[in-house]
C-alpha cells in the first residue's frame, strides 16, 4: 500500500508545488506590495527604513502603509476609469450577445454533420494571433481605408463632418467585440443544442407566434448559456489593455492601461498592485454574480 | 417557419463575414505592392523578402519557438500530472491552483509574476521568466483536457491492472498513459499555440534585449505600420491553422475512440 501512497505524492506534488510557487506566492506578493511604500526611483522602498522614504511624513508600521489605497480613493479619476471599464465591458458583452445569438441558434438548428464545421469556422479566426486581429481593424478603420472613405462620403452627403474612426472609443468597441465574440458563441451553442424542439412545437400548437415562442420558450431556457458566455466576455474585457492601447485614442484609458502604466511607465509598484487588487475584487464580484445567475433554473 | 430561417441565415452569415473580412484583408495586403494598406497597386512578394532578411524578426521567431517548445513541454508534464491528481486523488487545492490563472484577466498573472521575479527571485527577465510564466497558465489547460479524458473512462481498468499485480509505474506506463495519450498530445498542441500567441503575459515578463515575436509585432504596429506586419501575420496564421487542423484531427480521433469502446 505504501507504494500507492508514494505514487500519489509523486504525481500530485510537482504540479502543486509549481503552481504554489509561481501562482499562489506571486499573488500574495502582489497583495503585500500594495501595502508598501514606492521607492524613490520606482520599485519599492526598503522595508527596514520607511522613515527615510515616506514623503508624506507617514512612516507606517514596519514599512507598511495604506497610502496606495488612500491615493486610490482620494481621486475621483480612478473611480471614473473603473466605471468606464465597466461600461465598456457591459456594452461589448451586450453587442457580443446580440451577434452571437443568431449564429449559435443557426448552428444548433443545423444538421449534425454540419455543426462541427460551423463551429470550427467560428474558432478559426480566434486562433490567429490576438495582435493580428486587432491590427486588421487598424487597416479597416484607418483614415485611408476604403471603408473610412465610404463612411465619410456618406456623412458628407448628409452634411456631417467627416469622422476619424481609428483611435476612438468606437474602434475600441469594435476590436473588443471582434476578439471576444467566440467566447459568447460557444457556450451559447452548447446550451441551445440541448433544448428539446418538442417544447417549441407544443408552444406553436398552443398558438404562440414566432416572437412568443422565442421569448417565452427559447430565451428563458438559454439563460445559463447567456450568463456563462457573458462572464467569459466580461471578465477579460474588464482587465484588457492592448486593445485600447492600439485602437483607442489618448482618452480611452481603462483599468488595464492604468495598471500597465504603473509597472512599465511610472514604476509605482504599490499603486499598481493596489489597482490590480481592485481589479481582482471586481472580477471576483462579477464571477460570483454570473455563477449565481448561470445556475440552471429549469428542473430536469 | 421558412421566414424565420431566412432571417436567421442572413444574420448569422453577416456575423461570419464580420469574423473573416479582417483576416482576408490582412492576407491580401501582404501581397500588395504599396507601403500603404489603402488601395491595391499590384502583386508582390517584397514584404516576405524583407521579412526574411530582417535579422531581428528571425531572432524573435527563434526565441518564440524556444519559449513555446519549452513551456508546452513543461506544461504538458505538469498538466498531465495535475489532471491525474485532480481526477484520481481529489487533491483539494489543485483545481483552484490550476484553473484560477485561466479564469482571471491575464494582466493580473503578468503583474504578479513580474513582482515575484524582480522582488523575490531577483531574476533578470528574459527567456526563462517567460517560459515559467507561460507554463503557469498552460498547466490548467492541459489539466482540463486530460481530466476530461479520464472522466470519460472506466476507472475499473486501473483497478484490474492493480489486482493483476501491476506496480503503479507499470499501470501508468502500460494502461493509463496509452489511454490518455490523445489528450496529452492535444494539450501539448494547445499549450504551444497559447504560448506562441501570448502577448499580455509576455509583455510583463519579458526582459530587455531578447526580441519575442508578439512583442515585435506590437512594436511594429505601434511605431510604423508597414505591410511587413501583414506578411508576418499571414505566416503566423498559416502556422496556427496547421496546428488547429492537427489538434482537431486528434480531437475527433478521441471522440471516435470513445464511440467504439
Amino acid at each position: 500500500m505504501n507504494k500507492f501512497r508514494l505514487t500519489r505524492w509523486l504525481i500530485s506534488l510537482p504540479p502543486t508545488l509549481f503552481l504554489l510557487i509561481f501562482f499562489a506566492v506571486p499573488s500574495l506578493i502582489m497583495i503585500v506590495t500594495s501595502f508598501r511604500f514606492p521607492g524613490e526611483y520606482g520599485g519599492l522602498a526598503p522595508l527596514t527604513a520607511p522613515e527615510t522614504t515616506a514623503a508624506e511624513g507617514d512612516s507606517g508600521l514596519y514599512g507598511m502603509t495604506l497610502e496606495a489605497y488612500h491615493f486610490f480613493f482620494s481621486d475621483i479619476l480612478y473611480a471614473e476609469i473603473f466605471l468606464k471599464s465597466f461600461v465598456v465591458a457591459t456594452t461589448s458583452t451586450l453587442i457580443c450577445l446580440i451577434m452571437a445569438y443568431p449564429v449559435a441558434m443557426l448552428i444548433a438548428q443545423s444538421a449534425k454533420k454540419y455543426r462541427n464545421l460551423m463551429i470550427l469556422l467560428v474558432v478559426l479566426p480566434f486562433a490567429s494571433n490576438f495582435l493580428i486581429r486587432i491590427y486588421a481593424w487598424m487597416i479597416i478603420l484607418g483614415p485611408e481605408s476604403a471603408f473610412s472613405h465610404f463612411i465619410n462620403s456618406v456623412l458628407q452627403a448628409f452634411g456631417f463632418e467627416p469622422v476619424m474612426m481609428l483611435f476612438s472609443p468606437f474602434a475600441v468597441l469594435v476590436g473588443t467585440v471582434y476578439v471576444h465574440l467566440p467566447f459568447m458563441i460557444l457556450p451559447l451553442y452548447t446550451n441551445l443544442e440541448k433544448h428539446d424542439p418538442v417544447l417549441l412545437d407544443a408552444a406553436q400548437d398552443l398558438g404562440a407566434n414566432r416572437w412568443q415562442r422565442f421569448w417565452l420558450v427559447t430565451w428563458p431556457q438559454s439563460l445559463p448559456g447567456v450568463f456563462s458566455g457573458s462572464a467569459l466576455v466580461f471578465i477579460p474585457v474588464l482587465g484588457m489593455f492592448a486593445i485600447p492601447d492600439i485602437l483607442g485614442g489618448t482618452g480611452d484609458i481603462l483599468i488595464g492601461n492604468l495598471i500597465k502604466d504603473q509597472f512599465l511607465g511610472t514604476r509605482d509598484w504599490p499603486f499598481g498592485s493596489t489597482l490590480s487588487i481592485m481589479l481582482m475584487l471586481a472580477v471576483l464580484c462579477v464571477t460570483g454574480l454570473f455563477t449565481l445567475l448561470a445556475r440552471p433554473r429549469v428542473p430536469r | 417557419m421558412k421566414h424565420t430561417n431566412l432571417t436567421l441565415w442572413l444574420a448569422a452569415s453577416l456575423v461570419y463575414i464580420f469574423l473573416y473580412i479582417p483576416l482576408v484583408i490582412v492576407v491580401v495586403y501582404s501581397f500588395n505592392d504599396s507601403r500603404l494598406n489603402a488601395e491595391w497597386v499590384g502583386f508582390t512578394l517584397d514584404w516576405y523578402y524583407k521579412l526574411f532578411n530582417n535579422q531581428e524578426m528571425l531572432l524573435a521567431a527563434r526565441n518564440s519557438l524556444i519559449i513555446a517548445v519549452s513551456a508546452s513541454l513543461l506544461a504538458t508534464i505538469l498538466g498531465t500530472m495535475a489532471g491525474l491528481a485532480i481526477h484520481r486523488y481529489r487533491i483539494k487545492v489543485l483545481p483552484f491552483l490550476a484553473f484560477a490563472p485561466i479564469a482571471m484577466p491575464e494582466i493580473l498573472l503578468g503583474v504578479s509574476l513580474l513582482l515575484f521575479f524582480l522582488q523575490v527571485l531577483n531574476l533578470t527577465l528574459g527567456l526563462v521568466s517567460i517560459i515559467i510564466a507561460h507554463t503557469t497558465f498552460c498547466v490548467g489547460f492541459v489539466a482540463i483536457i486530460v481530466r476530461a479524458r479520464l472522466q470519460g473512462m472506466d476507472d475499473s481498468i486501473f483497478e484490474a491492472a492493480r489486482d493483476l499485480g501491476a506496480t503503479p509505474w507499470q499501470t501508468f506506463r502500460l494502461i493509463t498513459l496509452p489511454l490518455i495519450m490523445p489528450a496529452v498530445i492535444a494539450g501539448a498542441l494547445m499549450s504551444f499555440t497559447l504560448s506562441i500567441d501570448d502577448f499580455v503575459i509576455t509583455f510583463f515578463t519579458k526582459g530587455i534585449g531578447e526580441p519575442i515575436l508578439p512583442i515585435q509585432i506590437y512594436t511594429m504596429i505601434k511605431i510604423a505600420v508597414t505591410p511587413e506586419v501583414n506578411a508576418i501575420s499571414t505566416l503566423f496564421m498559416l502556422l496556427t491553422l496547421v496546428l488547429i487542423i492537427i489538434a482537431n484531427r486528434l480531437d475527433s480521433g478521441i471522440l471516435q475512440g470513445e464511440k467504439k469502446s
